[in-house]
C-alpha cells in the first residue's frame, strides 16, 4: 500500500510505453521518490555519460506518501545526471503533478533514449501513450499547458513541461508543472529537452490507499496540528513565505550581495515578504495577491502575485499582467540581491519569466550577477553582451537577460551556460560562486558557517535543500546553534543531510521540517506502508541514500577536491555585520565530517561503511 | 438547529484536503476525482473557490428525479442520493443549476454532497475555515459583523470626545 507497486518505462527510441512492477526490496531500502529513483538509476546507467546523450536516463518519481492526505504529500521529483553539474540530480516540486501521476496508477515514469522527434507522453489511469509535439516545439511552459488541456478537452490534465529554455539546452533549465511550480535545480529541463520529450501530461483518478487508514487518518492529523501549532510552519510561512527570510538573514550578515562581495543588501527590504504586503502609493495594491498552497499542504507558503500594470516590464504586455507565481526567498534573492537589484515588481516579472521559459530563478540570477562583475572589471564588454550595460544594480540588464536566456538568443546564451562555464570562457573561474558547477543559493557561509560545509559536500552541487543547517543556526530549529562557528557542524549537516534524504523520499515537502522531527514523520509513514518505519530506519535510509548518490558522483569523476567552496568565501573576509572579519572554516570542518561518515580521508566510503549501510 | 455549509473563498489555499477527506468518507480512498466537493482555480486572478451542494430548499435534483432517488435527510437539511433507488438516469444532472450532482462512470449511480450525515468531513479537514458547518439561519454573521464594525467605526472617536 501507498506505493502504486508499479512503473511505467518510456522507450524514447521505439516509442513505446510499458508498465512493470516496482522493485518492493529496493522499495523497502531506499523508501520512494529521491531514494529509490536513485537506486533505479544507479543500477541502469553508467555515471560517466553524458548528461545530455541519450543513454542518460531521466526518472520522474513519486513517494509513498504522495497522493495521500499527510500534510504537504503532493511532491515528486525528477532524478537524472544533471545537465549543469554532471553530478546526480534529484529536482523536487509541488503542484498537483505527483498526486496525479500517483493516482494514474504510477510511482515513477523512467524515460529512457532519445525520441527521433519532439513528442509528449500522455498517461491517463495505466494507459500510456506518446504524441506528436511537433506543434508545440517552441512553445513555453504556459503555453503547452494550456494547449494540452484543450486538445484533450480537459481541464483537469496536470502537466509537466519545459520551455524554450529547456529545448535550447539551457544548462540550468526546469521542468515547470502547474504553471509555476519547477523541478528547478540542475538542469533537469535540459536532459528532456535533450531527450526531444517536451511534456508530460497524466489525468489519474484510481485513487490512492494506505496500509492502515485509521492509524493513518490519526497520525496525520496529529502531524497537521504540530504543523498549525508552530510559528514558522503555521504563522511565519503561509503570511510571508519563505520570503519571511530576507530581512532576518541580511541582519545576519550572511545575505551575499552582487556575487558574494558583500553579506548584506541595501536594498533587502525593498525585495523582502514584507515588501511584498505593502500597498503600493500609485494603485493601492500590494504585489501579493494571495498565498497559495501545493496538493495536501496545510502551510501554504506559495506565493501568487501580480506586477502593478504601469510597470515598465508588462505595459503593453497583457499577458504579464495577470497573478501568476511570485517571488520566494531563494528567487528573490537571486534576482535582487545578487544582482544589486531592489525593484520588486523587476524581480517578480524575472520570475514570471523563469516559470513561463522553465529555467532556474536562482542559477539564472547568480549568473547574471558573475557576469555583471566579469562586466564592471573590463573582463566583458557591451561588445560581448549586444549593447547591454552590464552593471550591477541594472534592472533593465535583469529583466532583459532574463527574456533572451529564456529564448536562448543573444547575450542570453551565454548566461544560459551558468556562472562556471560563463567565467572560465572569460578568464575569470574564481568569480564564479559555485559548487560542482551549481551557483549558490541564498545564504552566505561566512555568516552562516555550517552552510559552507553542507553546499561543499552536497550531492547536486551548491543547494540549501540538502542540509538545511540555517534551521539550526539561525531559526533556531531543532536546536540553537551559533551561526559563527564550526565546531559540532560536521554533525550537525550530516544529521540535516540524512534527515532531509529520508523525507524527500517519503512524498512530502521538506519545509514540514520547520515543525516536524522524524518523530513526527514515522508514525506517517508507518501507518501508510507495510513494514516497519521508525526514526531510526528512516535515519538509516536517508544515510543510505546520501552515499548511493555519494557512490555515483565518484564514479562520474568527482573526488574529495570538488568538495570545496570558491576562494572567494574562504580567503576574503565578510566586510559588514556580525560574521565581520570572518571567511568560511570549511577545513576545520571537512575531516570532522568525512570521519563521522565513516568516509576515507580522500572522501570515498569505507568498506564498513558500504556494509553497515547494506550498499 | 439546522446547519449549512459555509464558503469564504478568500481563506481557501488550494491545498485539496476538503476534497481528500470528502473521497475517503465516501470512496474509502484518497481521490480527488471521487470528492463531491471541488476546489475552482481561476488561476490568472489568484482566487481558489470550493464549491459544492447548497442543499436548495426546493431542489431541482429531488423534483426531477423520477423513481424518487432523492430524498430530504430531515435532520440535516441534505438531499440525499439512494444507492438503492438510483437507475443513473442522469436527468439530475440536468435539472441542477449548479451542476453539484455528477454521474459516477464507475458506480452507474450519481453523486452529490449529503453533509456526511450532519458532521461534514470537507469542513473538518479545511485548515483555514474556509469552509465551515454553521447555523443555517446566520451563514452571513461573520460579514454582517465586519460591515458592522465599519458602520460603526464613528463612535468611538465621538465617545471619547465627548468624555
Amino acid at each position: 500500500m501507498a506505493w502504486a507497486r508499479k512503473v511505467l518505462r518510456v522507450d524514447l527510441n521505439a516509442g513505446t510505453c510499458t508498465d512493470e512492477a516496482l522493485n518492493m526490496d529496493w522499495a523497502r531500502r531506499y523508501l520512494g521518490q529521491r531514494g529509490l529513483a536513485t537506486k533505479y538509476l544507479v543500477e541502469e546507467t553508467d555515471p560517466r555519460v553524458d548528461p545530455l546523450a541519450p543513454e542518460n536516463k531521466m526518472i520522474m518519481a513519486t513517494g509513498p506518501l504522495t497522493g495521500t492526505c499527510a500534510s504537504t504529500a503532493g511532491r515528486y521529483s525528477v532524478i537524472t545526471k544533471g545537465a549543469l553539474t554532471g553530478a546526480i540530480a534529484c529536482s523536487n516540486s509541488g503542484g498537483f503533478f505527483g498526486n496525479e501521476m500517483k493516482n494514474a496508477g504510477y510511482d515513477m515514469i523512467i524515460f529512457e533514449g532519445k525520441s527521433p522527434k519532439p513528442v509528449y507522453l500522455l498517461v491517463r489511469n495505466g494507459d500510456a501513450r506518446l504524441v506528436d509535439a511537433g506543434e508545440l516545439w517552441g512553445a513555453s511552459c504556459w503555453d503547452t499547458e494550456e494547449r494540452i488541456k484543450a486538445a484533450h478537452q480537459d481541464p483537469l490534465i496536470r502537466v509537466a513541461s519545459i520551455g524554450v529554455a529547456g529545448e535550447r539546452g539551457v544548462k540550468y533549465a526546469a521542468i515547470v508543472n502547474d504553471m509555476h511550480r519547477a523541478a528547478g535545480r540542475s538542469g533537469v529541463g535540459a536532459v528532456m529537452g535533450s531527450k526531444n520529450l517536451k511534456a508530460v501530461a497524466i489525468r489519474g483518478t484510481l485513487g490512492v490507499k494506505v496500509d492502515d487508514f485509521a492509524a493513518f487518518m490519526a497520525a496525520t492529523a496529529a502531524g497537521k496540528k504540530v504543523l498549525a501549532d508552530n510559528a514558522v510552519t503555521g504563522q511565519g510561512l503561509p503570511t510571508y513565505g519563505t520570503q519571511v527570510l530576507m530581512n532576518v538573514v541580511n541582519e545576519t550578515g550572511a545575505l551575499p550581495t552582487r556575487n558574494h562581495q558583500g553579506v548584506q543588501f541595501e536594498g533587502a527590504h525593498a525585495i523582502s515578504g514584507e515588501a511584498m504586503h505593502e500597498k503600493r502609493a500609485s494603485d493601492g495594491k500590494s504585489n501579493l495577491i494571495t498565498n497559495n498552497a501545493c496538493f495536501a499542504c496545510t502551510i501554504a507558503c506559495g506565493r501568487i502575485s501580480a506586477i502593478e500594470r504601469t510597470h515598465y516590464t508588462v505595459v503593453d504586455r497583457p499577458q504579464y499582467q495577470k497573478a501568476s507565481g511570485g517571488l520566494e526567498y531563494e528567487a528573490a534573492w537571486a534576482l535582487g540581491a545578487a544582482t544589486g537589484v531592489s525593484d520588486l515588481d523587476a524581480c517578480t516579472f524575472a520570475n514570471f519569466i523563469c516559470n513561463e521559459q522553465g529555467f532556474d530563478p536562482i542559477s539564472f540570477g547568480a549568473t547574471v550577477g558573475a557576469a555583471m562583475e566579469l562586466f564592471e572589471i573590463g573582463a566583458i564588454t557591451t561588445k560581448e553582451t549586444g549593447g547591454i550595460e552590464l552593471k550591477f544594480g541594472n534592472v533593465h540588464a535583469l529583466t532583459e537577460l532574463a527574456e533572451l536566456t529564456g529564448r536562448g538568443e543573444g547575450f542570453g546564451a551565454e548566461i544560459g551556460l551558468g556562472s562556471k562555464r560563463l567565467c572560465e570562457k572569460y578568464g575569470h573561474p574564481e568569480l564564479s560562486m559555485q559548487v560542482k558547477g551549481q551557483e549558490f543559493p541564498a545564504y552566505d557561509s561566512r555568516g552562516i558557517q555550517g552552510m559552507g560545509l553542507a553546499y561543499a559536500t552536497s550531492n547536486r552541487g551548491a543547494c540549501h535543500l540538502r542540509g538545511y543547517t540555517v534551521a539550526s543556526e539561525i531559526l533556531g530549529v531543532p536546536e540553537k546553534t551559533d551561526p559563527l562557528a564550526t565546531e559540532g557542524k560536521g554533525g550537525l549537516v550530516k544529521a540535516f543531510q540524512d534527515a532531509t534524504a529520508a523525507v524527500d523520499s517519503a512524498g512530502i515537502c521538506v519545509f514540514t521540517t520547520f515543525a516536524w522531527t522524524l518523530d513526527d514523520i514515522a508514525p506517517q509513514i508507518d501507518a501508510a506502508c507495510e513494514g516497519e518505519w521508525t526514526p531510526e530506519t528512516l535515519l538509516e535510509v536517508g544515510e543510505r541514500v546520501w552515499n548511493l548518490e555519494r557512490r555515483y558522483n565518484l564514479g562520474a569523476g568527482f573526488t574529495d577536491k570538488d568538495d570545496t567552496l570558491p576562494k572567494r568565501l574562504l580567503k576574503e573576509a565578510a566586510k559588514t555585520g556580525p560574521a565581520k572579519g570572518l571567511v568560511n572554516g570549511l577545513d576545520k570542518m571537512l575531516p570532522e565530517y568525512y570521519q563521522l561518515r565513516g568516509w576515507t580521508t580522500e572522501g570515498i566510503p569505507t568498506n564498513e561503511t558500504l556494509q553497515r549501510l547494506a550498499l | 438547529m439546522q446547519k449549512s455549509l459555509h464558503i469564504d473563498p478568500g481563506k481557501c489555499t488550494n491545498c485539496l484536503q476538503c476534497e481528500l477527506a470528502c473521497s475517503y468518507d465516501n470512496e474509502g480512498v484518497f481521490n480527488p476525482a471521487k470528492s463531491r466537493i471541488k476546489v475552482f482555480t481561476f488561476h490568472d486572478e489568484g482566487r481558489f473557490v470550493p464549491y459544492t451542494c447548497t442543499q436548495c430548499a426546493e431542489a431541482w435534483c429531488m423534483q426531477a428525479c423520477p423513481v424518487d432517488a432523492i430524498s430530504l435527510d430531515a435532520a440535516t437539511g441534505a438531499k440525499v442520493v439512494s444507492e438503492w433507488l438510483c437507475v443513473g438516469c442522469k436527468v439530475c444532472t440536468i435539472a441542477c443549476p449548479f451542476g453539484t450532482v455528477n454521474y459516477n462512470a464507475d458506480s452507474g449511480k450519481v453523486i452529490k454532497c449529503d453533509l456526511c450525515g450532519g458532521d461534514p468531513e470537507c469542513a473538518k479537514a479545511c485548515p483555514t475555515e474556509a469552509i465551515t458547518y454553521i447555523d443555517a439561519n446566520w451563514t452571513g454573521l461573520d460579514r454582517m459583523r465586519q460591515w458592522a464594525a465599519r458602520t460603526d467605526a464613528g463612535s468611538g472617536a465621538g465617545a471619547s470626545a465627548s468624555a
